[in-house]
């Protein structure tokens, strides 16, 4: 039995909300409460992170999941005037069985995975280097200034089409209607 | 800072520097009232300048930035069949543009930026660089396929092809994801040179990612079961974007395949039967359908599908020769089906027009000399001699004999008759149909005409010479190992 | 150090929020006095009756600030690890950060002189 610290405590208590906000957030027939059910489960999901020493993915958890991709799911469901009665019931029709066959081959995959990392050291051992201090900022700004440096510049490229692409498809040009 | 071994060489990135140079200048120029009329010629004139000093790095065979920039025989080949994509659907582009009260400056600065990001794709061993280069090559092509933003089958082609292209994004993320996950690397060199351990150590997760890559990629060259958007994008897009989604894409996404599968993962011995399953549907699939089409962008949609099966073949086999024989076809396909597109874009300039088959009837009588170029590229895309398609498919087939794939030979060699049908239903409908009502008379202008003129030479050019392209096809593949 | 060690004055302040605002809405429950009749809840209560939905459509003016907001907000987390080994990357890192802002900078004139943060 593990001793009962504030880390174990601050774990299980992350680890919980991040399942049931993610479970909340399927279950919401409002979208902007599903929103903010993920919200709280990308939080929750930035605690795990910290904990595990990762605190550059949990850093940009923070600051483009919860600080932009969330409000802009709300802009886009008020743009949208989204309302819970307009959805169509996600349970009915043949397709659910569908999102329940790939979700359940997601998941298998995910509990492969899991069990594979954390079986007794035979497998996945070329990861077991990169996982010390793996996420954290230091290691990763050390590869992506220097190793990963023509990745990191063509990025540039990539968020400047986002940008000219947003502003032709969104912006009204004076005279259009 | 340790940067011993980074060989940080600009000399290297010429051609995607100056891409990216007249892309900035034509965004910026495009702002101000007079600088809007540039970005056709900035447009025309970055293409030409990468396509030249893609052309000087013909031959050399370097590496750069920490080892994510390779420029070798291969790299230079594909970015030369980009850049002349790229240069073909510019110019067919203005016309259409201005009669569809569509041209803006930014549509020529998405092209080169779509170009960069094929350039960035075909010259890297790194998964993550290719993938960022899929990216920069897949956002403006969402863009473009919208770009018509007042016709809602523009509307429905940007943002089909928008989610489908995040969804195959996504897969092939996820794909890249698993592969790292098996040898904590996503350098294909390494992956090559440690397959074996990776393949003992996590073979699941290594099957699970490369299958996964398989239908990223599978998505953007439009290979059947992925193929679904193709026609309904390839309809809605504004014509001169649809003739550059039709080669560039599928160039680019064949680039990344031809290194990851005949290189990275050239020992997985398993990736043979999928890749077998994939170009016979994909060629059945892509040739039948094309037959019961009205539509002559949708026939074209399903042939580009068609096509993306015969270069299948040529992967699928592997080795020199194939790939050799794809790359041929792959050049072949460019000149060829841009001809067509151009011709059809021609067609699409006038008002009220939907490319429909019944809309060329008369055509040969009022424009005997478009029709019979017209005539020429669907000959060429049939597989008639002495055209480019026809020694391209050639090559391909008699590869698959000689690599012992008889069946996959003869498949599609039936599929390519089937073929026939339909592209002879063009000809057809151009010179023996008779027409109930005038032909519309269409505009020519000295770009539209150099366009022909490229097209046309490249696919007679490359028929009538095969075997010294072949061998230049050949070097590249050379290099690249 | 233990990691709940480092994080804990964040820990705290967390707890410390959560606490304030669930004791002022608990407090407004308990002690609020509360009257729901119809003409209650109506929006405007001496006035014309409401008619139709208060929910209308947002215009495309807010998506597009906030897509620009997230391609600046994804620049600032390129920035962030930057600025932590700055130190150690010295003039060759500057000049990496400094071709990355000015491609973006590109992009901003761009939206500048579109107007596409005009608001009219």
């Amino acid at each position: 039995m593990e001793a009962l610290n504030l880390n174990v405590i601050v774990f299980y208590l992350a680890a919980g909300l991040a399942i049931a906000g993610a479970f909340l957030m399927v279950w919401q027939k409002n979208p902007v409460a599903s929103a903010l059910y993920m919200l709280l489960s990308i939080v929750s999901q930035a605690v795990l992170y910290l904990q595990l020493d990762a605190l550059f993915v949990g850093a940009v958890l923070i600051i483009v999941y919860a600080g932009a991709i969330v409000t802009l799911f709300l802009f886009v469901i008020m743009l949208l005037n989204l309302r819970g009665e307009d959805l169509v019931n996600p349970s009915a029709g043949p397709k659910r069985y569908v999102k329940l066959i790939i979700s359940g081959v997601v998941g298998a995959e995910l509990v492969y995975l899991l069990v594979e990392s954390t079986g007794i050291g035979t497998h996945l051992t070329k990861l077991d280097s990169a996982i010390a201090n793996f996420g954290d900022v230091k290691p990763v700004a050390e590869l992506l200034y220097s190793k990963y440096l023509y990745g990191f510049e063509i990025t540039s490229i990539l968020l400047l089409v986002a940008i000219v692409g947003a502003v032709i498809l969104a912006r009204r040009e004076p005279g259009e209607n | 800072m340790n940067l011993s071994g980074a060989n940080i060489d600009f000399t290297l990135l010429l051609p995607e520097i100056s891409l990216a140079i007249c892309g900035f200048a034509i965004l910026l120029l495009g702002v101000t009232k007079r600088g809007k009329d540039f970005g056709f010629g900035l447009g025309l004139f970055g293409l030409i300048a990468a396509l030249a000093f893609t052309v000087q790095q013909w031959g050399t065979l370097e590496t750069g930035f920490f080892g994510m920039v390779t420029k070798d025989g291969f790299s230079s080949l594909y970015n030369i069949i980009f850049l002349l994509a790229g240069i073909i659907s510019l110019l067919i582009a203005q016309t259409y543009l201005r009669a569809k009260k569509i041209d803006k400056p930014e549509y020529y600065a998405l092209v080169l930026f779509s170009i960069l990001g094929m350039m960035v794709m075909a010259s890297s061993y790194d998964l993550i660089i290719i993938f960022i280069g899929l990216e920069i090559m897949s956002i403006p092509l969402y863009v473009l396929a919208g770009f018509h933003r007042f016709n809602p089958k523009s509307n429905e082609a940007g943002i089909k092809y928008f989610i489908i292209g995040a969804f195959a994004s996504g897969f092939l993320l996820y794909g890249i994801a698993l592969v790292y996950g098996a040898g904590a690397t996503t350098d294909l060199r390494l992956i090559a040179a440690n397959y074996h351990s990776m393949a003992q150590q996590a073979p699941l997760l290594l099957y699970a990612g490369v299958a996964l890559i398989l239908i990223g990629f599978g998505f953007k060259v439009g290979a059947v079961p992925f193929h679904m958007w193709a026609p309904d994008v390839y309809q809605g897009a504004p014509t001169p974007v649809t003739a550059f989604f039709s080669v560039g894409p599928k160039a680019a996404g064949f680039a990344a395949l031809m290194r990851i599968l005949d290189f990275g993962f050239d020992s997985m011995d398993e990736i043979q039967s999928v890749l077998w399953i994939l170009a016979v549907l994909t060629m059945a699939v892509g040739n039948i359908l094309a037959l019961f089409q009205d539509n002559i962008k949708r026939m074209l949609a399903y042939s580009s599908i068609a096509h993306a099966g015969y270069i299948l073949v040529a992967l699928t086999v592997g080795g020199e020769g194939a790939v050799a024989s794809g790359l041929y076809y792959l050049l072949g396909y460019t000149f060829f089906n841009l001809g067509a597109f151009a011709i059809l874009t021609i067609l699409d300039t006038r008002d009220g027009t939907d490319s429909r088959f019944s809309e060329l009837t008369g055509m040969a009588s009022r424009h005997p000399f478009l029709a019979t170029l017209l005539a020429i590229f669907m000959f060429s895309l049939a597989g008639f001699p002495p055209t480019a398609g026809f020694f391209g498919k050639l090559y391909i087939f008699s590869g698959a004999v000689e690599g012992g794939f008889i069946w996959l030979a003869i498949i599609g060699v039936m599929t390519s008759f089937v073929s026939v049908y339909y592209y002879l239903r063009v000809v057809v409908a151009c010179f023996f149909t008779k027409a109930d009502h005038p032909f519309q008379q269409v505009a020519m202008n000295p770009y539209l005409a150099l366009a022909l003129i490229i097209t046309a030479v490249g696919a007679l050019g490359l028929g009538l010479f095969p075997s010294s392209w072949i061998d230049l096809s050949r070097q590249a593949f050379a290099s690249f190992l | 150090m233990d990691k709940v060690e480092i994080y804990l004055p964040i820990l705290i302040m967390v707890a410390v929020g959560a606490l304030i605002a669930t004791v002022l809405m608990g407090l407004s429950v308990l002690i609020g006095k509360r009257t729901r009749s119809k003409v209650k809840m109506q929006p405007y209560e001496c006035g014309v009756d409401p008619v139709g939905d208060t929910k209308h459509p947002v215009p495309v003016k807010y998506y597009m600030v906030a897509i620009l907001f997230i391609i600046f907000d994804i620049e600032v987390v390129f920035l962030y690890p930057w600025a932590v080994i700055y130190d150690s990357l010295g003039m060759f890192g500057f000049l990496e950060m400094l071709v990355f802002v000015a491609i973006l900078i590109t992009g901003y004139f761009y939206i500048l002189g579109k107007g596409a943060l005009k608001w009219d």
